[in-house]
Formats: C-alpha cells, sequence, structure tokens
C-alpha cells in the first residue's frame, strides 16, 4: 500500500461502473423489477446510502451538479458526508438548489419542486423487495414477482383496514410500476408517492447491502396500491410551514419545549429557503419568535 | 430565532478531531506501533484479516490501532480498500496437505501419520491472570524441534480411503472458472456450497459460533467429531498463462477444521460419515469449528435431511452471517428518521382522535 493511495474518478474502478450501469440499464428496461448486482463494500457503512452513492458514483460525470438530501434536508449529517464524498472524490459541482442539480441524491423524500427532464433521482434503499416483511425468504419473494403475485400485499392492505378502518402504512407505501411489479418507493412517506408517477426525471433506486437496483424512467405509470371503497390519500397537515407559511408540502415537527410547545416547518430546506427568499413569512419565522423573547 | 440544524459540516469536522484525539488518548503514553499489534496482538490481527478478507497483517493491524480495538470496526476497514483492489487472477487451491505445521490435533485417532502437535494453544492454560505479563518480564524461548518433512494426510482423506467417509471430490474436479465469487457476483439464493464456504469464511465469528452451538444443543444435531484441526503455513500458487506453469506468491497461515459427522443415511445416501468444512486465515480453531459445524448443518438439502433449525437454514444464515452489513444497518437507525416518524405520530394521532370519539359515543349511550 503506498503512502497516499489514489482512487478512480468517483472512487469506483471502471469494470465496477460498467458492472453497475449495466444493471441500471437493465433496470430501465424494466421498470420496478429489482435487478441484483455486486454491490461492493464502500467508505460508509452499509445502511447509510451505500446503494445510492454506487448509483451516484456510476452515472456521475465532471459536467453534473449534485445535490443531496436526507429526510429532505441538504444539511442532515449524512447528507453532508456524502455530499463531501463526491466533492471530495468526483471533484464534482455540488449545489443545494434542487432547481440546478442533474443529480439528486436522496433518502426518505423527493424534492417539493417538480422534477425536470435531464435530472436524475438517486433513492438510497434500505430493503428494496416490498414484499420483504411479509416473506422474509428472497427465493420466495422472487417467485411472486415471477408471477405477479401480490395477494399478500393486498391481504396486509385489507387487514390494516379491517383493524384500524384505514390503511396504516405511512412511508413505504407500495406502489404498482406500468401495471407490473409491486415495487418499494424506499420509506419515504407517502405523501410523496404521487410525485413519481409519471416524472419527468429518471428514477434510480440503489440497495447496497441487498445488492438490487431498480428504476422508474421518465413518464412512467406509478400507483400506489389501494382498493375502491378506501382510495389512497397522502397525510394533509393541518398548519402551514412556521418559518415561509407553505402548504401542501411535507413538514417536520419541531419539538420547542416539554410542555408540548412544537411547530411544524417544511422538511424540503431548500424549498423552505426559496420561498423565504420570495418574502413569504410564517408564524414563527424570524422577526416574531424573537420578539417573543 | 429558530434556526434548522445547521453546520453539520463543522460538527462532523469536530466530532472526527476529538475522535481522532480519543483514539491516542493520554500523550504522556507512548503511541502504540503497529508492530507491537502484530507481535503481540496477533490473534487480534489474524481475525481482522479473516473477516476482512485480506491476508495483510500491517493493514490488519493499522485498522485495527485506527478503530481503537473495535475488530467489526477494523474489519469494515479492511473490506473498504480490499473491494477496490484489482483482481489479477485466482490462485490454485491451496493443498492443506502440504501445510507446514505448527498445531495439528485430531480427536477421533489417538496417533495418526504425522502425530499430534499441541503448538500454541490456550487449551489445558489455567485461565489465571498473570501480573507479570502486565510488568513486562522476560519470555523463556520455546522449545523448538527440527521440522519433520514428512506429509501429514488429512484424517478425512484416510478415512475416505477405507469408504468409510464420503468421497471428497475435490477442486480439481470442479473447473476453476466454475468457481464463484461472492466479491464479484451478487449472491443468489438457493447457493452452492463453494459460495456458502466462501461466505462462512469471512463470517462474524461470535454469530458462528452460536449457530455452531446451537446444532450441539439438538438444533440440527449431526453428532460431529473433531477429525482433524490443523494450523500452519500453505504455499499460494498462481497460474500464470504465459508460462504454463504455476508460480508461488507466498505462504498464508490458514486454520483448517474437518469435521467427521454421523450420518444415518437418506433416501439419496447409504449411511456414512460425512464432512464438515473450516477454513479461516490467521490462527482461530473457534472460529474454523464453528464454520465446520455451519457448514455440516447447511449441507441439509444436499443431504436430503428435513430442516427444521435456523443454522440448516441457508437464507437465513447467510443473510445474516456478516458483520459489515449487519453492523451498517442496525446502526443506520441512528440516522435521522424524522420524515417517517412524522408520518407515524400522524397515523397514531389520527387512530388516537378516532378512539376518543368512538369512547364517548359510546359513554353517552350508557
Amino acid at each position: 500500500m503506498s503512502a497516499t493511495p489514489s482512487y478512480n474518478f468517483a472512487y469506483l474502478d471502471e469494470q465496477t461502473k460498467r458492472m453497475i450501469r449495466r444493471a441500471i440499464l437493465k433496470a430501465i428496461a424494466i421498470p420496478g423489477y429489482q435487478v441484483p448486482f455486486a454491490s461492493r463494500e464502500m467508505p460508509m457503512p452499509y445502511g447509510w446510502g451505500t446503494g445510492g452513492v454506487q448509483v451516484t458514483a456510476a452515472i456521475v460525470g465532471p459536467t453534473d451538479v449534485l445535490k443531496v438530501i436526507d429526510q429532505g434536508a441538504d444539511d442532515t449529517t449524512n447528507a453532508v458526508s456524502i455530499r463531501a464524498f463526491f466533492a471530495k472524490v468526483a471533484n464534482v459541482k455540488t449545489t443545494t438548489h434542487t432547481g440546478d442539480a442533474t443529480i439528486i441524491q436522496t433518502r426518505h423524500r423527493i424534492p417539493e419542486k417538480q422534477l425536470q427532464a435531464g435530472q436524475t433521482l438517486v433513492y438510497q434503499v434500505p430493503i428494496p423487495e416490498p414484499l420483504r416483511l411479509l416473506e422474509p425468504r428472497e427465493t420466495e419473494t422472487r417467485v411472486m414477482h415471477a408471477l405477479k403475485e401480490y395477494g399478500l400485499m393486498h391481504v396486509k392492505l385489507y387487514e390494516d383496514i379491517a383493524t384500524h378502518g384505514r390503511i396504516a402504512t405511512t412511508y413505504g407505501y407500495p406502489v404498482m410500476v406500468e401495471d407490473r411489479y409491486v415495487m418499494s418507493p424506499s420509506p419515504t412517506p407517502k405523501f410523496d408517492n404521487p410525485k413519481m408517477h409519471m416524472s419527468a426525471a429518471l428514477q434510480l433506486f440503489g440497495a447496497g447491502r441487498e445488492m438490487r437496483i431498480y428504476a422508474v424512467p421518465p413518464f412512467t405509470k406509478v400507483v400506489s396500491l389501494d382498493f375502491e371503497d378506501h382510495p389512497f390519500e397522502i397525510q394533509h397537515f393541518s398548519e402551514p410551514c412556521a418559518l415561509c407559511a407553505a402548504t401542501g408540502v411535507y413538514l417536520d415537527e419541531v419539538i420547542l419545549d416539554d410542555h408540548g410547545g412544537h411547530m411544524f416547518v417544511c422538511s424540503d430546506t431548500d424549498n423552505c429557503e426559496d420561498r423565504r427568499a420570495a418574502g413569504h413569512r410564517g408564524a414563527l419565522s424570524g422577526e416574531v419568535l424573537e420578539a417573543a423573547e | 430565532m429558530y434556526v434548522a440544524v445547521k453546520g453539520g459540516e463543522a460538527a462532523i469536522a469536530n466530532a472526527h478531531a476529538l475522535l481522532a484525539d480519543r483514539r491516542r488518548g493520554d500523550r504522556s503514553v507512548p503511541a502504540l506501533r503497529t508492530e507491537q499489534i502484530i507481535e503481540q496482538l496477533g490473534l487480534a490481527v489474524d481475525r481482522c484479516m479473516a473477516e476482512g478478507s485480506l491476508y495483510d497483517r500491517e493493514l490488519a493491524a493499522l485498522a485495527i490501532l485506527q478503530s481503537r480495538g473495535d475488530l467489526i470496526e477494523a474489519i469494515f476497514l479492511v473490506r473498504a480498500y480490499r473491494t477496490t483492489l484489482p483482481r489479477f487472477g485466482y490462485s490454485r487451491p491451496i493443498d492443506t496437505a502440504d501445510m507446514l505445521i505448527e498445531r495439528r490435533i485430531s480427536a477421533t485417532f489417538k496417533d495418526l501419520p504425522g502425530g499430534q502437535l499441541l503448538g500454541p494453544t490456550f487449551d489445558y492454560t489455567h485461565r489465571l491472570l498473570d501480573p507479570s505479563i502486565a510488568q513486562g518480564n522476560d519470555v523463556a524461548e520455546p522449545l523448538t524441534a527440527e521440522a519433520d518433512h514428512d506429509r501429514a494426510p488429512r484424517v478425512t482423506d484416510m478415512l475416505g480411503h477405507q469408504g468409510l467417509m464420503e468421497p471428497d471430490l475435490g477442486f480439481n474436479h470442479v473447473p476453476q472458472d466454475e468457481v464463484g465469487d461472492l466479491t464479484r457476483e451478487p449472491l443468489q439464493y438457493p447457493l452452492d456450497r463453494d459460495l456458502r464456504l466462501q461466505a462462512l469464511a469471512r463470517g462474524d465469528e461470535g454469530f458462528l459460533l452460536a449457530l455452531g452451538y446451537s446444532t450441539q444443543r439438538g438444533y440440527a444435531r449431526s453428532h460431529p467429531f473433531v477429525g482433524e484441526i490443523r494450523i500452519g503455513e500453505v504455499e499460494v500458487e498462481l497460474d500464470i498463462p504465459e508460462l504454463g506453469f504455476p508460480v508461488s506468491l507466498g505462504r498464508v497461515r490458514v486454520t483448517e477444521c474437518q469435521m467427521v459427522n454421523q450420518f444415518k443415511g437418506s433416501s439419496k445416501v447409504p449411511p456414512q460419515f460425512t464432512r464438515g468444512y473450516g477454513l479461516v486465515f490467521g490462527q482461530s480453531e473457534r472460529k474454523a469449528m464453528s464454520m465446520s459445524l455451519c457448514d455440516r448443518a447447511l449441507r441439509a438439502r444436499e443431504l436430503g435431511e428435513d430442516i427444521t433449525a435456523p443454522a440448516q437454514d441457508e437464507e437465513f444464515v447467510i443473510s445474516h452471517l456478516d458483520n459489515v452489513q449487519s453492523t451498517g444497518f442496525v446502526e443506520h437507525l441512528k440516522l435521522p428518521h424524522y420524515v417517517d416518524f412524522q408520518a407515524e405520530l400522524d397515523m397514531i394521532r389520527t387512530m388516537h382522535a378516532k378512539h376518543a370519539a368512538e369512547n364517548s359515543v359510546q359513554e353517552a349511550a350508557e
């Protein structure tokens, strides 16, 4: 080992990138189908985005502009760490602005701003198999997908309704892709599911530990599973963002004190900042809180 | 004013600086050197090489030092480095019958060709803490003797010649390009034994120990005997197509365990002894023995046995034995999950509201 190990552009060697690109191409050709790939150990732990990082490393080029979000935010520690990784090993330009990015790697959210043709959204996926928590065996679930045998999933959703009066899945809500494969959207809140449908952007999903890549090409039908009498619905928040007054966006609850005081703020920090820059003010944005102190 | 948690970058840098400080510890105590780890913590180095699946004592020692002695973290460091290395080719199968043996024991025969050699073992030591070690006392030179250059044939081969043991077809029976490589191809179940053994060889020692133990306590009991354990150095050879003959790349120290297991026969096979195989980089009998128990248990399908216990369940065992994968996914729960948690909070609140409304209606009716 030399004193200063040198790494290839975007860390992975070219053979590995070629192998991953082949898996990506196959995934695009069969929307929603999980393509096995020979996932590598990465310099960050499994479960921390190694699948997404490998997909990004395989597709990123010198002219790309990369945005990385975790829980919708650019400044969460793991997003910072992954962005710094690519800035270091690929010297790639990074941004926090959704509109400026050519590649957006994400964990658990889809940006609020509508994605455009030419953009690629790379999801970090912990458990790619939507049927896994119903059937732990890969040998079984593979056959179920091959036969398009999704009764188990519908029974699970039905049992939710029988027990709780509603479908109790709130994130990682299963979708049907192009009327063929049931797919996990990764643990994004179901609020984001409709954004996947007919998106102009390419959506790639990487699961490193589980060694699977899957894809939703642009303008692909993505339908959340439901029943005629219990149609799919997304979360609705009763109050707007306390900082930018946005409605119809996904909000995080922030605890302010130990007496139950809380506020709701945008999960998508970039969208929130854009709105505040454009002059939108929420109930608890700067001036108001300072005055209260 | 409420500020969304910013400055992750500075926080990470500061945390890493603190980590470096804690790793170094009290500056008045001399810094550990990797040679000290290689020489004096050799079994930690061995474990790191085995589960990191990279035979390099210096790098393993560096990883142990860098990880503050957290061996799973050290194994992870080694793996992440290993994966970047190009593959020049695949070596010829090592011949453990040709091993330069330092330790070799059999529990099935009192004496055997090549003899029994205890070697550097903890066995029969009394586990009494020895304060003289803490004082750094000198250690006497051990007795040595001229190496016996006779080959020490494997016990399982001797049984095999008598037809009491299932035949070992050997790797020569399988064309080399048909042996899988789990580091280059995605695992797809069911596995053949080559890939299963690869996974077991780099699997977590503790996990395999527990599973091996479970087979002894009746969960897939296979009546094992230690046919043989041998530890020593073997030559690694690589075929060079241009030369037309294999060249030696050097020696590696390995621990090999061959379990001999009773087998009452099945519809497919007559009664005979069967094998469980364990091979590990470095010196680790615990791991090699656990591996051979698990290997035998995982052969249930091949031998037509009922699959009733966790140790026989290939998907269960192989999917969960890798400590780098396991620790990553368990520890990823530390990452923020507030988006998902918000979704769950919302659902629970809705259900509570519904529950309260129904109860109040019920109370009013009563």
